[in-house]
C-alpha cells in the first residue's frame, strides 16, 4: 500500500464523515462503515471493536473512532506512520466543526442583542433540556436494565431484571450529588469505577 | 498566550472525563466553564447543544469552538478544540499501540459499569439545573415535554426536533415583535 495515497484517501473520508455526520458521535457510525467497505481498511468486526474500546475511553466517540482507524490504517506500512495517521485522520474529522463553528460563533457575535435571535434561543432550550433528559433516560435503562426488558413476564419479574449494584451505587452518587454541591464530576466518575472494580459490576 | 493555554488546559481535562456521548460533557462543561470560571452561562450552555445538534460534526468539537471563540476569537476555538481531542487522541494512540485487546480486560470493564451509572446520575444532575433555568413558563414545559416525548418514544431525528422547534420559536418572535411595534 502506498503510503501517501493511503493518507490522503484516509483524510478525505474522515473530512467527508466529520462534514455530514449530523448529531454528534455515534452518527459518524454508518460513515464508518461504509469506509470499511468501500477501501478495505477495515472490517465491519473491526468497527464492533472501535465501538468497544471507545466506549471504554474518555472522548468524543467520532473522535476516537478517527484515531484508531487512522493508526490501524497506518501502522500497517510502519508504527510511527500509524501515528501520524492516527492523529491527521482525527484533526481532519474535527475541521468541519471547527470551521462550522466559527461561522456559527461569529453570526452568534454578531446577533447577540438581536430579540429575534435571543426570542428563538429561548424556544430552543426547553427543546435542548428535553433531549439530554431523553439521552439520559435511553442510558438510565442500559445501566439498570442490561439485559432489557425482555424478561418482564409479570410485576414480580420486574425486581429479577433489575440491576440492583447499579441501583445501590446511583442512589449513593445521588446523595453525594444532592448534599456537596462542590463535589467535582472527576471524583465522582473516579470513585464509582473503583466501587465498580471493588464490587465487579 | 497565558489564557489560551488555560482554556486549553481546561478542555484538556473536559475531554479526558467525558465517558459517552456529547451530552455526557454536560456534567464536566457546567462544573469547569459554568461554575468554576463563569466564562459562559448555564442559558449558553443549552443554545451550544442545541446548535450542535443541527449542525454537522462532533458536539464536543462544537461546544469547544463556540467557548473559545467567544473568550479569545479564533485563536481560543483553535486551542480550545485541540485542548478537548489531545487527551483522547493520546490515549487511543497508547491502547491501538500497546493494549488492542483493552475493552475485553474483565477490569475495565466492571470499572466502566461504575462509570456508566456515575455519568447518568450526572447527567440528570446536569438536566436538572438546566431545567431550572430553561423551563420558566407553561410554554417552556410544553415545549419539553413533546420533544421529550418525540425524542424518547418515536424515530424523529434529533436534528429535525431542533430545527422544527427552532423555526416555531423564531415565528412567534417575529410575531410578538411585531405587535409590539405595532
Amino acid at each position: 500500500m502506498n503510503f501517501l495515497p493511503t493518507l490522503l484517501r484516509l483524510c478525505g473520508e474522515f473530512f467527508l464523515t466529520g462534514l455530514f455526520a449530523v448529531g454528534g458521535g455515534l452518527a459518524t457510525l454508518p460513515f464508518l462503515y461504509e469506509i470499511g467497505t468501500k477501501t478495505g481498511w477495515f472490517t465491519d468486526s473491526d468497527v464492533l471493536d472501535m465501538i468497544a474500546v471507545s466506549e471504554s475511553t474518555p472522548g468524543p466517540i467520532g473522535v476516537n473512532m478517527a484515531t484508531y482507524t487512522g493508526f490501524t490504517v497506518g501502522s500497517l506500512t510502519s508504527f510511527a506512520a500509524g501515528i501520524l495517521d492516527g492523529i491527521l485522520a482525527t484533526l481532519s474529522l474535527i475541521l468541519p466543526s471547527l470551521i462550522i463553528g466559527l461561522i456559527i460563533s461569529g453570526f452568534l457575535a454578531r446577533f447577540k442583542d438581536s430579540p429575534l435571535v435571543n426570542g428563538t434561543f429561548s424556544f430552543l432550550r426547553p427543546a435542548s433540556t428535553a433531549l439530554i433528559t431523553a439521552a439520559g433516560l435511553s442510558v438510565a435503562v442500559k445501566v439498570f436494565f442490561p439485559d432489557g426488558f425482555e424478561g418482564l413476564t409479570s410485576f414480580g419479574a420486574f425486581f429479577s431484571i433489575l440491576n440492583y449494584k447499579a441501583l445501590i451505587l446511583a442512589a449513593a452518587v445521588t446523595v453525594t450529588v444532592i448534599f456537596w454541591k462542590k463535589a467535582h464530576p472527576i471524583w465522582l466518575i473516579l470513585a464509582s469505577a473503583l466501587i465498580g472494580i471493588v464490587f465487579s459490576m | 498566550m497565558k489564557e489560551l493555554m488555560r482554556l486549553f488546559g481546561t478542555f484538556a481535562k473536559i475531554g479526558a472525563f467525558t465517558f459517552g456521548g456529547g451530552y455526557a460533557m454536560l456534567p464536566m462543561l457546567e462544573k469547569e466553564l459554568v461554575e468554576k470560571h463563569g466564562w459562559v452561562s448555564e442559558e449558553d450552555l443549552a443554545d451550544y447543544f442545541a446548535i450542535g445538534q443541527c449542525t454537522p460534526g462532533v458536539i464536543a468539537v462544537n461546544t469547544a469552538t463556540f467557548v473559545g471563540y467567544k473568550l479569545k476569537k479564533i485563536p481560543g476555538a483553535i486551542f480550545a478544540t485541540l485542548g478537548v481531542i489531545t487527551p483522547s487522541m493520546v490515549l487511543i494512540l497508547i491502547l491501538a499501540a500497546f493494549l488492542s485487546n483493552f475493552a475485553s480486560y474483565e477490569i475495565v470493564k466492571h470499572a466502566f459499569a461504575g462509570i456508566r451509572v456515575c455519568v447518568c446520575v450526572l447527567i440528570f444532575s446536569s438536566v436538572w439545573k438546566l431545567g431550572k433555568k430553561s423551563l420558566k413558563n407553561w410554554i417552556c414545559w410544553i415545549i419539553f415535554g413533546i420533544v421529550f416525548l418525540l425524542a424518547a418514544f418515536s424515530d424523529v431525528a434529533t436534528a429535525i426536533l431542533v430545527i422544527a422547534t427552532g423555526l416555531l420559536g423564531f415565528v412567534i418572535t417575529l410575531i410578538r415583535e411585531r405587535r409590539k411595534k405595532a
